[in-house]
């Protein structure tokens, strides 16, 4: 059996989600990864890869040209997977479309070949399911797999054509918010912001001092990114990132299932929080009620 | 042009789901149900096209038991035109929805098709994509922005890091995140309303899809309980906590 894994590049390196998603397609056997655009000499230097198929052109990955190139490789593999990444859930699912495949998205655990556990109901049940799929799609939630090292592979590669571009769908441009600090999805520390921290600049005055101490990544719950608080892109939940690093600083939330979906599998969390019964101190390993307003600074000031 | 809302009815996303003794599945008899919050924020961006003159009719649809009735009125109550029930017993996969939405969409034949990115079930985020491709259709996922515009939408998208613009030719599938807009409240005399507008019923087996199950539930099971944790007095006990006990800090 062999997998095929479509990999992402950041900044010339292979995005740590996806070395999780190779990781696990190790479970499989072999494993190939799909590159589109540069990068290919990160892409050849991973660890435990047999292959990389490249394309160097088309750098935009949009959902349909890219599904459509996938689908036509698959029969080949008896696996296709990518991390829960933003691409990953827009093109696998359109590849297990194209194959008329039922596609497992998110998937935690891999207990066989054709067996999958995956979280429903926001993180409040597991399912474990067979697939009877001729080939399996899955998306990785990448915090849940270890990932492969970077460096130490020297795969093949094999260049292939570009795929006709669709024309019904066309890239116009993409707006990145810059930010020095580590991404959410691989950060060892996080400091999360809720409501309570009351305005956008709290977080920079409250939060940053600490998340600098710590190298730590900046998150906000949908409550305080609603609020226009802190960027869509830094929610941490259902509809936000799933992250588990190992220590999750909450501060000023309250803890809704939706936000527990999303970081209530880190290694050690800590609740700061003015309500004693907000619910986040259900899953708090540390708890301290108080006023962030006091408490960040001090924090900041003990570190 | 015509657009088409699929919805869900879900358990209600204010209710902690209790999964079933006999690890089976998740109890649903006698829990509160609702429309799936994405899905009322694909419907809402819909009728914020009818209300441009961008669309002339908004139909929703909905896929299962005969209660999903009361979803689908709850859609007509916020202002689409018609309902269409698809109706079945079955447990669906999204490849098996996917595909009786395709029979729909080519019976229909709308412009645009808008739906949530996922449902707060089974968190699949993969019902638009594969109806997506089924119909050979562009897709704009994740939509934080539609703009119609001369047989195009342009689509802001939420990626990881920021926002994607992508330009669709329609027709096209849209599926809706949450900053896309804030979904209206259906008012009581729109509720009355709803009660007069057309909801037809199709049995899903006169539609000739195979909407067999690819995938077996081997079991489902509650995710592991973290330990109750402590409460600590000062930042200066939490900060030791953290360096001598859980050891996360140098």
């Amino acid at each position: 059996m062999t997998a095929l894994v479509l990999i992402e590049i950041e900044q010339g390196q292979v995005r740590q989600a996806s070395r999780s998603a190779i990781a696990a397609a190790s479970h499989f056997g072999d494993v190939d990864v799909l590159l589109f655009g540069e990068g290919v000499d990160a892409a050849s230097a991973l660890s435990g890869v047999r292959k990389v198929l490249h394309v160097p052109a088309a750098p935009h990955l949009l959902a349909e040209p890219t599904a459509a190139f996938i689908a036509q490789h698959a029969e080949a593999y008896s696996h296709i997977l990518s991390p829960a990444s933003a691409t990953g859930k827009n093109v696998l699912p359109r590849v297990a479309g194209l194959l008329d495949v039922q596609p497992l998205t998110d998937v935690i655990e891999i207990k066989g070949d054709d067996t999958f556990v995956r979280p429903i109901y926001a993180g409040n049940a597991l399912v474990t399911v067979q697939s009877a799929d001729r080939i399996k799609v899955l998306t990785i939630r990448s915090s849940n797999f270890d990932p492969v090292d970077a460096t130490g592979g020297s795969a093949a590669v094999e260049v292939l054509d570009l795929p006709a571009e669709d024309e019904k769908s066309r890239f116009v441009r993409v707006e990145l918010s810059n930010s020095d600090r580590p991404e959410l999805e691989v950060a060892r520390v996080i400091i999360s912001g809720g409501k309570g921290v009351k305005d956008a600049r709290n977080f920079e005055t409250l939060l940053a001092p600490v998340a600098d101490k710590l190298d730590a990544a900046i998150g906000a719950s949908r409550a305080a990114v609603d609020a226009g608080f802190a960027p869509n892109e830094m929610q941490v939940g259902q509809t936000g990132k799933i992250v588990a690093p190992e220590l999750y600083i909450a501060v000023g939330l309250s803890g809704a299932l939706q936000h527990l979906a999303g970081m209530k599998d880190s290694r050690t969390i800590v609740a700061i929080n003015i309500d004693p019964d907000a619910p986040i101190f259900k899953v708090a390993d540390y708890g301290l009620v108080g006023d962030l307003f006091e408490v960040m600074p001090e924090l900041a000031k003990a570190l | 042009m015509k657009v088409l809302v699929p919805v869900k009815r879900v358990v209600d996303y204010n209710i902690k789901p209790r999964v079933a003794a006999d690890g089976s599945g998740v109890e649903t008899q006698g829990v509160k149900m609702s429309m799936n919050p994405f899905d009322e924020i694909a419907l809402e961006e819909a009728l914020r096209l009818r209300e441009k003159g961008h669309a002339q009719e908004v139909v929703a649809v909905s896929i299962g038991p005969q209660a999903a009735q009361d979803t689908l009125r709850t859609a007509m109550a916020m202002g689409a035109d018609r309902a269409i029930l698809i109706r079945t017993d079955a447990e669906l996969e999204p490849l098996a929805v996917a595909k009786l939405l395709q029979a729909v969409v080519e019976r229909e034949q709308p412009g645009l098709v808008s739906m949530g990115k996922q449902a707060i079930d089974d968190d699949m985020n993969a019902t638009g994509q594969i109806l997506a491709a089924k119909l050979g259709w562009p897709q704009g996922t994740f939509a934080s922005e539609v703009i119609v515009d001369n047989g195009s939408a342009i689509v802001s998208r939420e990626i990881d890091g920021g926002v994607e613009v992508v330009s669709l030719t329609l027709p096209a599938v849209i599926t809706a995140d949450l900053r896309l807009n804030e979904p209206r409240y259906a008012s009581l005399p729109n509720i009355m309303k709803a009660r007069k507008k057309p909801l037809e019923t199709i049995e899903a087996d006169s539609l000739d899809v195979d909407i067999a199950p690819r995938l077996k539930v081997v079991s489902v099971s509650e995710p592991p309980a973290r330990e109750a944790g402590v409460i600590v007095k000062s930042v200066e006990e939490l900060v030791n906590k953290l360096k001598t006990e859980a050891k996360v800090l140098p």
